[in-house]
């Protein structure tokens, strides 16, 4: 007997996710099965909707001013302006992240020194928004190479940031090793009332009357917000993160609280197994998940592919073409290999936007444009035709199409 | 003529160090000038083969001696830069049995150790070898870090008083009553270490003496004086696996063929080669076949190269030449010997010898010869020191104590550091501060990074060159900004940014030819982190100044100081532990 549902999600990252919450609000049996972790690991936790324009045009003050402009083929278009409205409703419904209050982008400093616009941000990183003209300390780790302070200071002044923003390099209380993770330096501040006091007495001995402090993202695990407050409180400064990564604590912390979302509408999920292949012709029948060595039948009514793009292997290469693993969907792609980049490490790649195609009801469709299965739905990452790294649309695009695939396959059952 | 007689070298490769040292230990007053970095030319771009000679002792005997001569030289000199892993020429069934034995013999005709083993045992000690593999030869092949190799000896010529310039581009040779008498050099920075954004200029430089030893190029060197060397260069892929899959050097026991050598470089193991000629030195045409070709036959000496990972494929020009009467067709057929054109006797110009072909492995050697014609065209007699005394890195290397935890450094860090650093070793890893480490892949630490720019200046390929940075799995996707920050204690925040973009393409660069599987994703990953979660490709401080006051700037109540949180009506964050 295959293990049922009327909707089964593959794929837990940020689309899957956000079709298993849409779903399962909506009082749908959806389960969603998940091989790995996401792509948030190694994502900033910034949500962004889109913050430049395919050619390049940005920032973009209004994103959802520049969907309808976007090419035929871009998820977006599919999705439509409305549609995106909606989704980021859910979205904000289900988690604490900031930015709905408004239709324009904010801009946050980068760990790269940069700015980028973004349209949603974690509390964590609420106060670091650019457009802020409260002077900055920024305040790196002696043995934390991904955040150097100083630098990020100087390079965000050469880029005309509307404060004053210092760095310093501080050594972090206690003796952690050079290279420790920084989910102990999180541990530590959650847990040791000693860390934390020796950390705010370093911050405070190098502020000259900053009123924002930015900090890696190192400010507790679970229980983040109690640290950043009892910081801010301790400092009577506002303090924020500055997202890097990976592993990237804001990303985990978003794929955590969509989990409990998920939870609590009451969706299933399961996570360490990979579906493997699936069974049907016109329809797919179940999809086979390995577990230990087996295969074990999933069955459902209908089905959504959100198992990402190339970073997370939802979408895979050989020597010989590009190819969808699980249901060898239709990946267009270029036959020479070397038509799959460009010459120029931020030029115009093709395989940024490798991914399958679908219809407006976001259904998969094979090589002649038509439907491979009544029943499949992609979502996130898996699709193509949007250059997320380019266009800062990444995490805009998991949650519109996650949202529309589960609205569309919602009213078919 | 001045009493220490001024000899400038030019092209600073393996050979161009190798001269300079010897020159400079000699006692002459020495300038080299090089158009890159170091390694910029062949050198950086090789397979990393320390020969035994074993590869040419049927078809070129003489080559085939130098090698063993001077590989067991460099393992005593350079014994931070060799890895001495043994090599095995294999046989499979459908090779030839008679060309085996002729391998054998020419091996001990040469004076490489060499020792028959079967297929089973050369199984043992190559597990991932072919299983009908019908038996192999054993020679004393090792790996060799070409950049470590090359900055040691520019390190060692410096000690000696030499001056060495990098970035900086013989534009002309001065030429006067028909006698070379130094050059016109374009400095892309000023004289010194390479600093961007430091205007450059023109210098000219007398000199007494001028050794072209530019490889490819020697060719262009000689047209500035009207003389002709017909180096007739030869392009070679090589594609760098992601892990170790042998130990040892394999070589294809056949006569000369493509793609069959492998050879194990510190993490990784390299695949070559090919053997093409090309019109130009600086512009040929790098091809998908030749990348799969390195797969495809090597797949049948060790079958798991078919699913592996690559991680980016590279080409180099070997700068053969032969004498005009020669005129072999193919350029594997020309012969693997260096020649020494003294352009007084050849072609009637005093003041310039040119060094042309030869091999990586005996650059010590071609170094000698050319520091012995330099001594005789002064009447000097000095002898030869460069085989007895050890690179600087190299002099005491005997002491691999377990600096794990005298350097605060995990180990395999640590053991990899000391590798790299050899004799140096204390002297860069004793820091004051906590060391991290800034590339992963490959254990490079804060201390080995500032040393390499104490060095090479604000040039990150310099820095990546002596220190491995960037050059694992990962290709710089994690520690490209990193490097740019350590850059940033010493040099202001725009230099740094300049050096960040060289690196970000030059990485690129060799990746592209490695673009499927696992390696897609990784740079589908890296291009994530830089364009979106650094948004390196719209970096506002490249770019037109922004408006921020467009942008959202936050709803929080300022009046507090504190951004509101979601959290804080739980009573109270101070306490809130
Ligand atoms: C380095 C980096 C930085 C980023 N920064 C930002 C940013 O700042 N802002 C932004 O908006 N976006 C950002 N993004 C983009 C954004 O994170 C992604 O577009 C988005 O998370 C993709 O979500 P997804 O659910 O489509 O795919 P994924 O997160 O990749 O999730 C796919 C899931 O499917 C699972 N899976 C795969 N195959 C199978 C299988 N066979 N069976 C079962 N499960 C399977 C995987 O294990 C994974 O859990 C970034 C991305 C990267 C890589
Ligand atoms: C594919 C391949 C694989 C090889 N594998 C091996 C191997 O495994 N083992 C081995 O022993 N040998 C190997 N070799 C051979 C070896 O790499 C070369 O023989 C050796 O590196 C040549 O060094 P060089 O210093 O003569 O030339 P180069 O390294 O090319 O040095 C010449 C330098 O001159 C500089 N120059 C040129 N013009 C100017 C100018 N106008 N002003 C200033 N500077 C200038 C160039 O930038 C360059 O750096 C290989 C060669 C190739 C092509």
């Amino acid at each position: 007997m295959a293990i049922d549902s009327e909707l089964l999600v593959v794929g837990g990252g940020l689309a899957g996710l956000t079709t298993a919450v849409t779903a399962a609000r909506e009082g749908v049996d959806v389960r969603l099965v998940s091989y790995k972790q996401s792509t948030l690991r190694n994502a900033s936790g910034l949500v962004d909707v889109l913050g430049y324009t395919p050619d390049g045009e940005g920032p973009l003050t209004d994103p959802f001013a520049a969907i309808p402009e976007l090419p035929d083929d871009h998820p977006y278009r599919t999705v439509g302006v409305d549609g995106v409205r909606s989704a980021m409703d859910v979205f904000d419904e289900v988690t604490d992240y900031r930015g709905g209050h408004t239709d324009t982008n904010a801009l946050l400093p980068t760990h790269g020194g940069t700015v980028k616009p973004t349209a949603r941000y974690p509390p964590g990183a609420a106060a670091g928004v650019a457009s802020d003209d409260r002077d900055v300390l920024l305040v790196g780790l002696q043995s934390m190479t991904d955040f150097d302070a100083p630098h990020v200071a100087a390079h965000l002044e050469a880029a005309g940031v509307p404060f004053d923003v210092s760095g310093v390099t501080i050594q972090f209380p206690g003796d952690l090793q050079a290279d420790a993770k920084v989910t102990r330096y999180a541990k530590l501040l959650e847990t040791d009332p000693a860390t934390r006091d020796g950390f705010v007495e370093r911050i405070e001995a190098n502020r000259s009357g900053q009123q924002r402090i930015g900090l890696p993202a190192v400010l507790g695990d679970d229980d983040h917000d109690r640290v950043r407050t009892h910081l801010e409180s301790e400092l009577g400064a506002a303090v924020f993160e500055v997202p890097s990564g990976p592993p990237s604590l804001p990303g985990l912390r978003l794929e955590d609280a969509l989990f409990s979302a998920l939870d609590s509408a009451g969706g299933s999920f399961e996570t360490g197994n990979p579906v493997v292949d699936y069974e049907g012709d016109d329809r797919i029948d179940h999809v086979l998940v390995e577990k230990s060595g087996t295969e074990v039948p999933y069955s459902a009514d209908q089905y959504v592919l959100a198992t990402g793009g190339l970073v997370g292997k939802g979408i895979d290469s050989d020597r010989e073409g590009v190819y969808e693993p699980i249901f060898d969907c239709h990946v267009d792609h270029a036959e020479d290999r070397y038509e799959w980049f460009d010459g120029d490490v931020f030029g115009d790649h093709p395989f940024a936007r490798y991914g399958v195609d679908t219809d407006d009801r976001l259904r998969v469709l094979d090589a002649d444009g038509d439907p491979q299965f009544d029943n499949l739905r992609a979502a996130g990452g898996v699709l193509g035709g949007y250059d997320y790294a380019a266009e800062k649309s990444g995490s805009g695009v998991s949650i519109a199409t996650g949202y529309h695939a589960a609205t569309a396959a919602t009213e078919e059952l | 003529m001045a009493a220490t007689p001024h000899v400038l070298v030019i092209g600073g490769g393996s050979t161009g160090v190798g001269i300079a040292r010897d020159l400079a230990m000699r006692e002459f007053d020495v300038t080299l000038l090089e158009q890159g970095n170091l390694t910029h030319g062949t050198t950086g771009r090789m397979h990393g083969l320390l020969h035994s000679g074993g590869r040419y002792a049927v078809a070129d005997q003489a080559s085939a001696t130098e090698c063993i001569e001077e590989n067991r030289v460099l393992r005593d000199i350079a014994s931070h830069c060799v890895e001495m892993t043994g090599g095995l020429f294999v046989k499979r069934p459908e090779d030839d049995e008679s060309y085996f034995q002729d391998k054998l013999s020419g091996c001990e005709e040469c004076g490489i150790p060499a020792e028959v083993v079967s297929g089973r045992e050369a199984r043992q000690m190559e597990p991932h070898l072919a299983t009908d593999i019908d038996k192999a030869i054993t020679v004393p092949d090792g790996a060799v870090d070409p950049f470590r190799l090359v900055v040691a000896n520019a390190a060692s010529a410096q000690e000696h008083g030499a001056r060495v310039e990098t970035h900086s581009k013989v534009r002309d040779l001065l030429v006067e009553d028909g006698e070379v008498v130094g050059v016109e050099v374009e400095h892309d920075s000023g004289p010194g270490l390479r600093v961007h954004g430091v205007e450059g200029g023109r210098e000219e430089i007398r000199a007494d003496y001028v050794v072209n030893a530019t490889g490819a190029w020697a060719g262009r060197i000689g047209d500035m004086a009207g003389v002709d060397i017909e180096v007739r260069p030869s392009k070679g892929v090589m594609t760098i696996m992601n892990v170790r899959q042998v130990d040892t050097v394999i070589n294809r026991c056949r006569p000369k063929g493509d793609a069959d050598i492998i050879v194990p470089h510190e993490t990784t193991a390299i695949l070559g080669t090919t053997d093409e000629e090309v019109a130009d030195p600086e512009d040929y045409p790098e091809e998908q076949w030749e990348v799969d070709m390195m797969i495809d036959t090597l797949k049948e000496l060790v079958p798991m190269l078919e699913e592996a990972r690559t991680i980016r494929s590279f080409w180099g020009v070997r700068p053969l030449y032969e004498p005009p009467d020669v005129g072999s067709e193919d350029p594997t057929d020309i012969t693997r010997d260096f020649f020494l054109l003294d352009h007084e006797e050849r072609d009637g110009l005093p003041g310039m010898t040119s060094i042309v072909g030869g091999k990586f492995t005996t650059y010590r050697m071609m170094g000698e010869q050319i520091a012995d014609h330099v001594c005789n065209q002064f009447g000097i007699d000095r002898a030869c020191r460069t085989a007895d005394v050890p690179l600087p890195g190299s002099e005491d290397f005997s002491v691999l104590r377990d600096y794990m935890d005298e350097f605060g450094l995990r180990s395999p860090i640590g053991r990899r550091s000391v590798e790299r650093l050899g004799s140096r070793a204390d002297e860069v890893l004793q820091t004051a501060g906590p060391n991290p480490t800034v590339c992963e892949c490959e254990g490079v630490t804060r201390a080995e990074v500032q040393d390499a720019i104490a060095q090479s200046g604000s040039d990150l390929n310099a820095v990546r060159i002596r220190t491995r940075a960037s050059m694992g799995n990962c290709q710089g996707g994690f520690c490209s900004h990193r490097l740019a920050s350590e850059l940033h204690g010493e040099y202001e925040e725009p230099i740094a940014r300049r050096a960040w973009d060289e690196l970000l393409q030059e990485r690129w660069k060799g990746q592209r030819h490695a673009l499927w599987g696992q390696q897609l994703s990784q740079a589908a990953l890296n291009y994530a982190l830089h364009a979106t979660t650094q948004n390196r490709d719209h970096d506002p401080a490249d770019g037109e100044s922004l408006d921020f006051s467009a942008f959202d700037s936050g709803t929080d109540d300022r009046t507090t100081g504190a951004a509101g949180t979601d959290v804080a009506a739980d009573g109270g964050h101070a306490d809130g532990y």
